[in-house]
Protein backbone atom coordinates (compact mmCIF):
# COMPACT_ATOMS: atom_id res chain seq x y z
CA UNK A 1 0.00 0.00 0.00
CA UNK A 2 1.48 3.66 -0.29
CA UNK A 3 1.76 5.81 2.01
CA UNK A 4 -0.94 8.29 2.96
CA UNK A 5 -2.01 10.92 5.33
CA UNK A 6 -5.12 10.37 7.10
CA UNK A 7 -7.42 12.76 9.02
CA UNK A 8 -10.68 12.50 10.88
CA UNK A 9 -13.02 15.04 10.14
CA UNK A 10 -15.67 16.28 12.30
CA UNK A 11 -18.36 18.00 9.95
CA UNK A 12 -19.44 17.31 6.18
CA UNK A 13 -18.07 21.29 5.32
CA UNK A 14 -14.84 19.88 6.78
CA UNK A 15 -14.97 16.66 4.75
CA UNK A 16 -15.89 18.57 1.75
CA UNK A 17 -13.26 21.22 1.88
CA UNK A 18 -10.35 19.25 3.26
CA UNK A 19 -11.26 17.37 -0.09
CA UNK A 20 -10.70 19.91 -2.11
CA UNK A 21 -7.88 21.59 -0.60
CA UNK A 22 -5.82 17.64 -1.01
CA UNK A 23 -4.74 16.85 -4.03
CA UNK A 24 -5.30 13.06 -4.46
CA UNK A 25 -7.21 12.95 -1.38
CA UNK A 26 -10.19 10.25 -0.75
CA UNK A 27 -13.13 10.13 1.83
CA UNK A 28 -12.88 6.82 3.44
CA UNK A 29 -16.17 5.11 5.88
CA UNK A 30 -16.49 1.72 5.38
CA UNK A 31 -13.59 1.23 3.76
CA UNK A 32 -14.25 -2.34 2.57
CA UNK A 33 -13.94 -1.61 -1.55
CA UNK A 34 -11.26 1.28 -1.08
CA UNK A 35 -8.70 -0.45 1.14
CA UNK A 36 -9.02 -3.65 -0.77
CA UNK A 37 -8.04 -1.17 -3.71
CA UNK A 38 -5.40 0.15 -2.02
CA UNK A 39 -3.71 -3.05 -1.23
CA UNK A 40 -3.26 -3.73 -4.56
CA UNK A 41 -2.17 0.13 -5.47
CA UNK A 42 -5.50 0.39 -7.75
CA UNK A 43 -6.00 3.18 -5.45
CA UNK A 44 -3.42 5.14 -4.08
CA UNK A 45 -4.48 7.90 -2.60
CA UNK A 46 -2.57 10.76 -0.90
CA UNK A 47 -4.88 11.67 1.80
CA UNK A 48 -7.48 9.89 3.55
CA UNK A 49 -10.37 11.38 5.24
CA UNK A 50 -11.89 9.54 7.40
CA UNK A 51 -16.03 10.41 7.49
CA UNK A 52 -16.84 7.93 9.98
CA UNK A 53 -17.73 10.62 12.86
CA UNK A 54 -19.91 12.83 10.49
CA UNK A 55 -23.33 11.68 12.55
CA UNK A 56 -25.02 11.09 8.76
CA UNK A 57 -25.79 7.91 10.31
CA UNK A 58 -29.75 8.34 11.08
CA UNK A 59 -32.60 7.09 8.98
CA UNK A 60 -35.52 9.39 8.84
CA UNK A 61 -38.92 10.09 7.93
CA UNK A 62 -39.67 13.22 4.64
CA UNK A 63 -42.03 15.65 4.73
CA UNK A 64 -43.44 14.22 1.23
CA UNK A 65 -44.06 10.52 3.02
CA UNK A 66 -40.13 9.29 2.08
CA UNK A 67 -37.04 8.52 3.76
CA UNK A 68 -34.12 10.20 4.06
CA UNK A 69 -31.08 8.01 4.45
CA UNK A 70 -28.00 9.00 6.07
CA UNK A 71 -24.84 8.81 4.10
CA UNK A 72 -22.93 6.26 7.17
CA UNK A 73 -25.71 4.78 7.43
CA UNK A 74 -24.45 0.66 7.28
CA UNK A 75 -25.88 -1.93 4.72
CA UNK A 76 -26.79 -3.88 7.82
CA UNK A 77 -28.87 -1.23 9.85
CA UNK A 78 -30.46 0.01 6.56
CA UNK A 79 -31.69 -3.47 5.56
CA UNK A 80 -33.17 -4.49 9.41
CA UNK A 81 -34.76 -0.89 9.31
CA UNK A 82 -38.68 -1.68 10.12
CA UNK A 83 -39.83 1.14 7.31
CA UNK A 84 -37.28 -0.34 4.67
CA UNK A 85 -38.50 -3.72 5.17
CA UNK A 86 -42.19 -2.80 5.67
CA UNK A 87 -42.61 -0.58 2.44
CA UNK A 88 -39.12 -0.44 0.36
CA UNK A 89 -38.81 -4.80 0.28
CA UNK A 90 -36.59 -4.11 -2.51
CA UNK A 91 -33.90 -2.31 -0.85
CA UNK A 92 -34.16 -4.64 1.85
CA UNK A 93 -33.88 -7.74 -0.43
CA UNK A 94 -31.47 -6.40 -2.51
CA UNK A 95 -28.77 -5.08 0.38
CA UNK A 96 -29.59 -9.06 1.78
CA UNK A 97 -28.57 -10.07 -1.34
CA UNK A 98 -25.33 -8.45 -1.19
CA UNK A 99 -21.67 -9.27 0.63
CA UNK A 100 -21.59 -11.04 3.69
CA UNK A 101 -22.63 -10.10 7.45
CA UNK A 102 -19.46 -8.80 8.20
CA UNK A 103 -18.87 -6.38 4.87
CA UNK A 104 -22.35 -5.42 5.54
CA UNK A 105 -21.64 -4.59 9.12
CA UNK A 106 -18.65 -1.97 8.07
CA UNK A 107 -20.40 -0.96 3.94
CA UNK A 108 -22.12 2.53 4.28
CA UNK A 109 -25.03 3.49 2.30
CA UNK A 110 -22.90 6.24 0.02
CA UNK A 111 -19.73 3.89 -0.02
CA UNK A 112 -22.02 1.15 -1.82
CA UNK A 113 -23.52 3.46 -3.99
CA UNK A 114 -19.29 4.23 -5.00
CA UNK A 115 -18.06 0.74 -5.52
CA UNK A 116 -15.79 0.10 -7.64
CA UNK A 117 -16.08 -3.24 -10.62
CA UNK A 118 -15.09 -6.12 -9.72
CA UNK A 119 -13.74 -6.78 -13.61
CA UNK A 120 -10.61 -8.95 -13.45
CA UNK A 121 -8.45 -7.15 -15.52
CA UNK A 122 -9.52 -3.88 -13.53
CA UNK A 123 -7.71 -5.76 -10.81
CA UNK A 124 -5.05 -7.26 -12.56
CA UNK A 125 -2.51 -4.31 -12.76
CA UNK A 126 0.07 -6.15 -15.37
CA UNK A 127 -2.88 -6.03 -17.68
CA UNK A 128 -4.18 -3.09 -19.43
CA UNK A 129 -7.09 -1.51 -18.33
CA UNK A 130 -8.77 1.60 -19.54
CA UNK A 131 -10.75 2.34 -16.25
CA UNK A 132 -7.93 1.60 -14.03
CA UNK A 133 -5.43 3.74 -16.85
CA UNK A 134 -7.15 6.03 -18.52
CA UNK A 135 -6.01 5.00 -22.76
CA UNK A 136 -4.07 1.90 -22.40
CA UNK A 137 -6.73 -0.37 -23.62
CA UNK A 138 -8.97 -3.15 -22.13
CA UNK A 139 -8.37 -6.69 -21.81
CA UNK A 140 -12.04 -7.87 -21.17
CA UNK A 141 -12.70 -7.10 -24.82
CA UNK A 142 -10.44 -10.44 -26.10
CA UNK A 143 -10.63 -11.93 -22.75
CA UNK A 144 -12.63 -14.19 -20.42
CA UNK A 145 -15.91 -11.71 -20.37
CA UNK A 146 -18.16 -13.84 -18.47
CA UNK A 147 -19.34 -11.79 -16.01
CA UNK A 148 -19.46 -8.78 -17.82
CA UNK A 149 -21.62 -6.33 -19.29
CA UNK A 150 -23.90 -6.87 -22.17
CA UNK A 151 -25.48 -3.29 -22.26
CA UNK A 152 -24.36 0.08 -22.12
CA UNK A 153 -20.42 -0.48 -22.67
CA UNK A 154 -18.30 1.11 -25.43
CA UNK A 155 -15.30 -0.43 -27.38
CA UNK A 156 -13.25 0.99 -24.15
CA UNK A 157 -14.69 -0.61 -21.46
CA UNK A 158 -17.28 -3.70 -20.73
CA UNK A 159 -16.74 -3.92 -16.91
CA UNK A 160 -20.51 -4.25 -15.04
CA UNK A 161 -21.83 -2.46 -11.83
CA UNK A 162 -21.22 -4.67 -9.02
CA UNK A 163 -23.58 -3.49 -6.37
CA UNK A 164 -27.25 -4.71 -5.93
CA UNK A 165 -28.47 -2.27 -3.36
CA UNK A 166 -27.86 0.22 -5.97
CA UNK A 167 -30.24 -1.96 -8.64
CA UNK A 168 -32.99 -1.37 -6.00
CA UNK A 169 -32.42 2.77 -5.67
CA UNK A 170 -32.68 2.93 -9.32
CA UNK A 171 -36.02 1.38 -9.63
CA UNK A 172 -36.76 3.50 -6.68
CA UNK A 173 -36.01 6.74 -8.10
CA UNK A 174 -33.60 7.48 -5.43
CA UNK A 175 -31.98 10.70 -5.21
CA UNK A 176 -28.26 11.25 -3.85
CA UNK A 177 -27.72 14.40 -2.04
CA UNK A 178 -24.52 15.83 -1.49
CA UNK A 179 -22.39 18.59 -0.31
CA UNK A 180 -19.68 20.39 -2.34
CA UNK A 181 -16.47 22.15 -1.62
CA UNK A 182 -18.03 25.48 -2.08
CA UNK A 183 -20.79 24.29 0.73
CA UNK A 184 -23.15 24.47 -1.77
CA UNK A 185 -25.79 21.28 -2.27
CA UNK A 186 -27.37 19.25 -4.93
CA UNK A 187 -29.74 16.43 -5.14
CA UNK A 188 -28.98 14.41 -8.01
CA UNK A 189 -31.64 11.82 -9.15
CA UNK A 190 -30.01 8.22 -9.56
CA UNK A 191 -31.11 8.02 -13.17
CA UNK A 192 -28.51 10.86 -13.52
CA UNK A 193 -25.86 9.10 -10.68
CA UNK A 194 -23.66 6.94 -12.84
CA UNK A 195 -22.32 7.51 -16.43
CA UNK A 196 -22.08 4.88 -19.06
CA UNK A 197 -18.42 4.12 -20.04
CA UNK A 198 -18.09 5.82 -23.66
CA UNK A 199 -14.55 6.65 -24.12
CA UNK A 200 -14.06 7.94 -20.27
CA UNK A 201 -14.55 4.62 -18.20
CA UNK A 202 -12.81 6.05 -15.33
CA UNK A 203 -15.71 8.67 -14.90
CA UNK A 204 -18.04 6.29 -13.22
CA UNK A 205 -20.25 8.84 -11.52
CA UNK A 206 -21.62 12.89 -11.73
CA UNK A 207 -19.78 13.46 -8.81
CA UNK A 208 -17.64 16.60 -9.13
CA UNK A 209 -14.28 16.31 -6.85
CA UNK A 210 -14.56 16.80 -3.20
CA UNK A 211 -18.30 16.53 -3.50
CA UNK A 212 -19.38 14.47 -0.83
CA UNK A 213 -22.36 12.46 -0.92
CA UNK A 214 -24.55 13.17 2.45
CA UNK A 215 -27.93 10.84 2.27
CA UNK A 216 -29.98 9.18 -0.19
CA UNK A 217 -33.89 9.83 -0.33
CA UNK A 218 -36.27 7.63 -1.28
CA UNK A 219 -39.85 8.75 -2.30
CA UNK A 220 -43.13 7.83 -1.02
CA UNK A 221 -43.52 3.82 -0.64
CA UNK A 222 -45.49 2.12 -4.02
CA UNK A 223 -46.88 -0.39 -3.02
CA UNK A 224 -46.81 -3.38 -4.49
CA UNK A 225 -44.89 -6.42 -4.61
CA UNK A 226 -40.87 -6.41 -3.94
CA UNK A 227 -38.78 -8.51 -5.55
CA UNK A 228 -35.48 -8.68 -6.30
CA UNK A 229 -33.92 -12.44 -7.67
CA UNK A 230 -29.87 -12.83 -8.03
CA UNK A 231 -28.45 -15.09 -9.75
CA UNK A 232 -25.21 -16.52 -9.25
CA UNK A 233 -22.42 -19.02 -9.42
CA UNK A 234 -23.26 -19.91 -5.73
CA UNK A 235 -26.21 -19.70 -3.20
CA UNK A 236 -24.70 -16.90 -1.12
CA UNK A 237 -21.56 -14.38 -1.29
CA UNK A 238 -21.16 -13.65 -4.86
CA UNK A 239 -21.75 -10.74 -7.55
CA UNK A 240 -24.38 -11.29 -9.48
CA UNK A 241 -24.44 -12.93 -13.17
CA UNK A 242 -27.96 -11.22 -13.68
CA UNK A 243 -29.99 -9.63 -10.54
CA UNK A 244 -33.91 -8.77 -11.32
CA UNK A 245 -35.30 -5.80 -9.14
CA UNK A 246 -39.10 -5.36 -9.31
CA UNK A 247 -41.54 -3.75 -7.76
CA UNK A 248 -45.33 -4.82 -9.64
CA UNK A 249 -48.70 -3.38 -9.30
CA UNK A 250 -51.62 -5.32 -9.02
CA UNK A 251 -52.30 -4.98 -12.91
CA UNK A 252 -49.24 -6.15 -13.75
CA UNK A 253 -47.53 -2.81 -14.25
CA UNK A 254 -44.56 -1.65 -12.60
CA UNK A 255 -40.89 -0.91 -12.38
CA UNK A 256 -37.72 -3.08 -13.26
CA UNK A 257 -33.86 -2.38 -12.75
CA UNK A 258 -31.30 -5.30 -13.50
CA UNK A 259 -27.94 -5.60 -11.92
CA UNK A 260 -24.96 -7.52 -13.70
CA UNK A 261 -25.82 -6.58 -17.12
CA UNK A 262 -24.25 -2.94 -17.60
CA UNK A 263 -21.86 -0.65 -16.50
CA UNK A 264 -24.57 0.66 -14.10
CA UNK A 265 -27.80 -0.49 -12.77
CA UNK A 266 -30.14 -0.77 -15.85
CA UNK A 267 -33.59 0.25 -15.94
CA UNK A 268 -35.41 1.43 -19.41
CA UNK A 269 -38.56 3.38 -19.49
CA UNK A 270 -39.91 1.63 -22.38
CA UNK A 271 -39.28 -1.79 -20.99
CA UNK A 272 -41.55 -1.16 -17.94
CA UNK A 273 -44.02 -0.22 -19.96
CA UNK A 274 -44.12 -3.63 -21.57
CA UNK A 275 -44.10 -5.37 -18.20
CA UNK A 276 -48.30 -6.16 -18.52
CA UNK A 277 -47.61 -8.41 -21.77
CA UNK A 278 -44.73 -10.19 -20.19
CA UNK A 279 -40.54 -11.62 -19.81
CA UNK A 280 -40.03 -11.61 -23.35
CA UNK A 281 -41.37 -7.94 -24.24
CA UNK A 282 -39.50 -6.33 -21.10
CA UNK A 283 -36.44 -8.24 -22.47
CA UNK A 284 -36.43 -7.15 -25.57
CA UNK A 285 -36.67 -3.77 -24.68
CA UNK A 286 -34.00 -3.62 -21.90
CA UNK A 287 -31.62 -5.27 -24.57
CA UNK A 288 -32.47 -3.48 -27.31
CA UNK A 289 -28.78 -2.29 -27.93
CA UNK A 290 -27.02 -5.04 -26.61
CA UNK A 291 -23.32 -5.89 -27.67
CA UNK A 292 -22.28 -9.04 -25.70
CA UNK A 293 -19.47 -11.08 -26.26
CA UNK A 294 -19.58 -14.66 -26.92
CA UNK A 295 -19.04 -15.57 -23.71
CA UNK A 296 -20.91 -13.65 -22.04
CA UNK A 297 -23.87 -13.84 -24.64
CA UNK A 298 -26.09 -16.23 -22.23
CA UNK A 299 -26.48 -13.38 -19.83
CA UNK A 300 -29.52 -12.36 -21.95
CA UNK A 301 -31.37 -15.57 -22.33
CA UNK A 302 -30.30 -15.54 -18.26
CA UNK A 303 -32.29 -12.18 -17.80
CA UNK A 304 -35.30 -12.93 -20.18
CA UNK A 305 -35.69 -16.25 -17.97
CA UNK A 306 -34.72 -14.55 -14.24
CA UNK A 307 -37.61 -11.68 -15.49
CA UNK A 308 -40.20 -14.09 -16.62
CA UNK A 309 -39.07 -15.82 -12.71
CA UNK A 310 -40.07 -12.92 -11.01
CA UNK A 311 -43.45 -11.67 -12.86
CA UNK A 312 -44.58 -15.34 -12.22
CA UNK A 313 -43.78 -14.52 -8.54
CA UNK A 314 -45.30 -11.44 -8.35
CA UNK A 315 -48.27 -13.03 -9.98
CA UNK A 316 -48.78 -15.44 -6.78
CA UNK B 1 9.25 10.52 2.63
CA UNK B 2 8.84 8.30 6.05
CA UNK B 3 5.78 6.68 5.88
CA UNK B 4 3.00 9.07 8.11
CA UNK B 5 2.50 7.63 11.89
CA UNK B 6 -0.05 8.25 14.14
CA UNK B 7 -1.35 7.15 17.81
CA UNK B 8 -4.03 4.88 18.81
CA UNK B 9 -6.21 4.02 21.70
CA UNK B 10 -8.71 1.35 22.11
CA UNK B 11 -9.63 -1.28 24.28
CA UNK B 12 -8.84 -4.76 23.42
CA UNK B 13 -10.61 -7.73 25.03
CA UNK B 14 -11.34 -5.46 28.16
CA UNK B 15 -7.96 -4.12 28.07
CA UNK B 16 -7.17 -0.33 27.35
CA UNK B 17 -3.94 -0.55 24.50
CA UNK B 18 -2.10 2.38 23.31
CA UNK B 19 -0.31 2.18 19.99
CA UNK B 20 1.90 4.29 17.24
CA UNK B 21 0.99 2.55 14.37
CA UNK B 22 1.94 3.48 10.37
CA UNK B 23 -1.45 4.55 9.60
CA UNK B 24 -1.08 2.22 6.65
CA UNK B 25 -1.40 -0.55 9.38
CA UNK B 26 -5.25 -3.03 9.31
CA UNK B 27 -6.84 -3.55 12.80
CA UNK B 28 -5.79 -7.11 11.66
CA UNK B 29 -1.88 -6.58 11.33
CA UNK B 30 -2.56 -3.96 14.72
CA UNK B 31 -4.27 -7.29 16.43
CA UNK B 32 -1.42 -9.95 15.12
CA UNK B 33 2.01 -8.25 14.86
CA UNK B 34 1.38 -5.17 17.42
CA UNK B 35 -0.79 -6.98 20.23
CA UNK B 36 0.67 -10.26 19.48
CA UNK B 37 -3.09 -11.56 19.25
CA UNK B 38 -2.19 -14.11 17.09
CA UNK B 39 -5.56 -16.16 17.46
CA UNK B 40 -7.17 -13.91 15.06
CA UNK B 41 -5.95 -15.38 11.67
CA UNK B 42 -4.72 -13.55 8.01
CA UNK B 43 -6.55 -15.64 5.60
CA UNK B 44 -6.81 -13.83 1.90
CA UNK B 45 -6.20 -10.24 3.44
CA UNK B 46 -9.22 -9.15 0.99
CA UNK B 47 -12.42 -9.47 3.12
CA UNK B 48 -13.41 -13.02 0.98
CA UNK B 49 -12.63 -15.46 3.22
CA UNK B 50 -13.43 -14.26 6.95
CA UNK B 51 -10.73 -15.62 8.82
CA UNK B 52 -10.11 -12.29 10.40
CA UNK B 53 -13.20 -11.72 11.86
CA UNK B 54 -13.61 -9.64 14.94
CA UNK B 55 -16.43 -7.89 17.22
CA UNK B 56 -16.08 -4.44 17.18
CA UNK B 57 -18.76 -2.24 19.21
CA UNK B 58 -20.40 -5.55 19.33
CA UNK B 59 -20.37 -6.43 15.45
CA UNK B 60 -18.22 -9.00 13.65
CA UNK B 61 -16.31 -7.49 11.29
CA UNK B 62 -13.50 -8.51 8.66
CA UNK B 63 -10.15 -6.81 10.48
CA UNK B 64 -8.49 -6.65 7.45
CA UNK B 65 -10.34 -4.22 5.39
CA UNK B 66 -10.22 -1.46 8.46
CA UNK B 67 -7.13 0.58 9.01
CA UNK B 68 -6.28 0.24 13.47
CA UNK B 69 -6.60 4.08 13.18
CA UNK B 70 -9.61 4.17 12.10
CA UNK B 71 -11.08 2.29 15.49
CA UNK B 72 -9.63 4.96 17.82
CA UNK B 73 -11.70 4.74 20.93
CA UNK B 74 -13.59 1.64 19.98
CA UNK B 75 -13.83 -1.90 21.64
CA UNK B 76 -12.38 -4.58 19.99
CA UNK B 77 -13.13 -8.67 21.23
CA UNK B 78 -10.76 -11.17 19.19
CA UNK B 79 -11.07 -14.74 19.80
CA UNK B 80 -8.33 -14.51 22.88
CA UNK B 81 -11.66 -12.37 24.40
CA UNK B 82 -14.23 -14.85 24.26
CA UNK B 83 -12.84 -17.81 26.13
CA UNK B 84 -9.32 -19.40 27.10
CA UNK B 85 -8.03 -22.83 27.51
CA UNK B 86 -9.07 -22.93 31.05
CA UNK B 87 -12.75 -21.18 30.27
CA UNK B 88 -14.11 -22.20 27.06
CA UNK B 89 -16.71 -19.46 25.45
CA UNK B 90 -19.69 -21.79 25.41
CA UNK B 91 -19.39 -21.29 21.40
CA UNK B 92 -15.56 -22.70 21.24
CA UNK B 93 -16.79 -25.55 23.50
CA UNK B 94 -19.66 -26.58 21.37
CA UNK B 95 -16.72 -26.09 17.87
CA UNK B 96 -15.20 -29.09 19.76
CA UNK B 97 -17.67 -30.95 20.53
CA UNK B 98 -19.25 -30.77 17.15
CA UNK B 99 -15.20 -31.12 15.44
CA UNK B 100 -16.69 -28.28 13.91
CA UNK B 101 -13.14 -27.91 12.34
CA UNK B 102 -10.18 -29.78 10.47
CA UNK B 103 -6.77 -27.87 10.31
CA UNK B 104 -8.41 -25.16 12.44
CA UNK B 105 -7.46 -22.40 10.81
CA UNK B 106 -10.67 -20.45 9.72
CA UNK B 107 -11.83 -21.48 13.18
CA UNK B 108 -11.04 -18.14 15.42
CA UNK B 109 -13.20 -16.27 12.57
CA UNK B 110 -15.82 -18.64 12.37
CA UNK B 111 -16.66 -18.57 15.84
CA UNK B 112 -16.38 -14.84 16.25
CA UNK B 113 -18.83 -14.62 13.47
CA UNK B 114 -21.18 -17.41 15.13
CA UNK B 115 -21.57 -15.76 17.91
CA UNK B 116 -22.04 -12.00 16.64
CA UNK B 117 -24.42 -14.39 14.43
CA UNK B 118 -26.31 -15.34 17.40
CA UNK B 119 -26.89 -11.87 18.10
CA UNK B 120 -28.30 -10.78 14.84
CA UNK B 121 -30.54 -13.24 15.01
CA UNK B 122 -31.61 -12.82 18.16
CA UNK B 123 -32.22 -8.86 17.50
CA UNK B 124 -34.57 -10.03 14.70
CA UNK B 125 -32.23 -8.96 12.19
CA UNK B 126 -33.47 -10.62 8.43
CA UNK B 127 -31.25 -12.29 5.79
CA UNK B 128 -31.03 -13.10 1.99
CA UNK B 129 -33.06 -16.72 3.26
CA UNK B 130 -35.59 -15.15 5.69
CA UNK B 131 -39.25 -16.06 3.79
CA UNK B 132 -41.18 -12.59 5.39
CA UNK B 133 -38.60 -9.80 6.08
CA UNK B 134 -40.98 -8.62 8.63
CA UNK B 135 -41.03 -11.42 10.44
CA UNK B 136 -38.72 -12.86 13.15
CA UNK B 137 -36.50 -14.68 11.73
CA UNK B 138 -36.05 -18.52 12.65
CA UNK B 139 -32.94 -20.47 14.05
CA UNK B 140 -33.03 -22.91 10.75
CA UNK B 141 -29.96 -24.77 8.93
CA UNK B 142 -30.92 -22.68 5.82
CA UNK B 143 -30.51 -19.00 7.88
CA UNK B 144 -27.17 -20.25 9.61
CA UNK B 145 -25.99 -21.11 6.57
CA UNK B 146 -26.66 -18.04 4.86
CA UNK B 147 -25.24 -16.16 7.35
CA UNK B 148 -22.39 -18.05 8.02
CA UNK B 149 -21.20 -17.49 3.57
CA UNK B 150 -18.49 -14.81 4.75
CA UNK B 151 -16.45 -17.66 5.94
CA UNK B 152 -14.64 -19.94 4.35
CA UNK B 153 -13.60 -23.37 5.46
CA UNK B 154 -11.05 -24.94 2.82
CA UNK B 155 -11.21 -28.20 4.88
CA UNK B 156 -15.07 -28.49 4.66
CA UNK B 157 -16.76 -28.54 8.40
CA UNK B 158 -19.47 -26.63 7.72
CA UNK B 159 -22.35 -29.05 8.96
CA UNK B 160 -20.51 -29.38 11.60
CA UNK B 161 -19.81 -25.92 12.21
CA UNK B 162 -23.96 -25.68 12.01
CA UNK B 163 -24.32 -28.28 14.39
CA UNK B 164 -22.31 -26.30 16.75
CA UNK B 165 -24.17 -23.27 16.35
CA UNK B 166 -27.60 -25.02 16.42
CA UNK B 167 -26.67 -26.07 20.05
CA UNK B 168 -25.56 -22.81 21.56
CA UNK B 169 -28.46 -21.14 19.69
CA UNK B 170 -30.49 -23.70 22.24
CA UNK B 171 -29.08 -23.66 24.95
CA UNK B 172 -29.76 -19.57 25.09
CA UNK B 173 -32.87 -18.74 27.09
Amino acid sequence: MKSFTYERATSPAEAASAAARVSGAKFIAGGTNLLDLMKLEIEAPSHLIDVNALALDKIEATPDGGLRIGALVRNTDLAADARVRRDYGLLARALLAGASGQLRNMATTAGNLLQRTRCPYFYDTNQPCNKRRPGSGCTALDGFSRQHAVVGTSNACIAAHPSDMAVAMMALDATVQTLRPDSTVRSIPIADFYRLPGDTPHLETALEPGELITAVTLPKPLGGTHIYHKVRDRASYAFALVSVGAIVQRDGSGRVALGGVAPKPWRVTAAEAEMPRGAKAVAARLFADAKPTRENAFKLRLAERTLAAVLAQARG
Amino acid sequence: MPPAMSKVSFTVNREARVLELDIRTTLLDALREHLRLTGTKKGCDHGQCGACTVIVGGRRINSCLTLAVMHEGGSITTIEGLGTPDRLHPMQAAFVKHDGYQCGYCTPGQICSAVAVLGEIEAGTPSHVSDDLTARPELTSAELRERMSGNICRCGAYSNIVDAITEVAGRQP
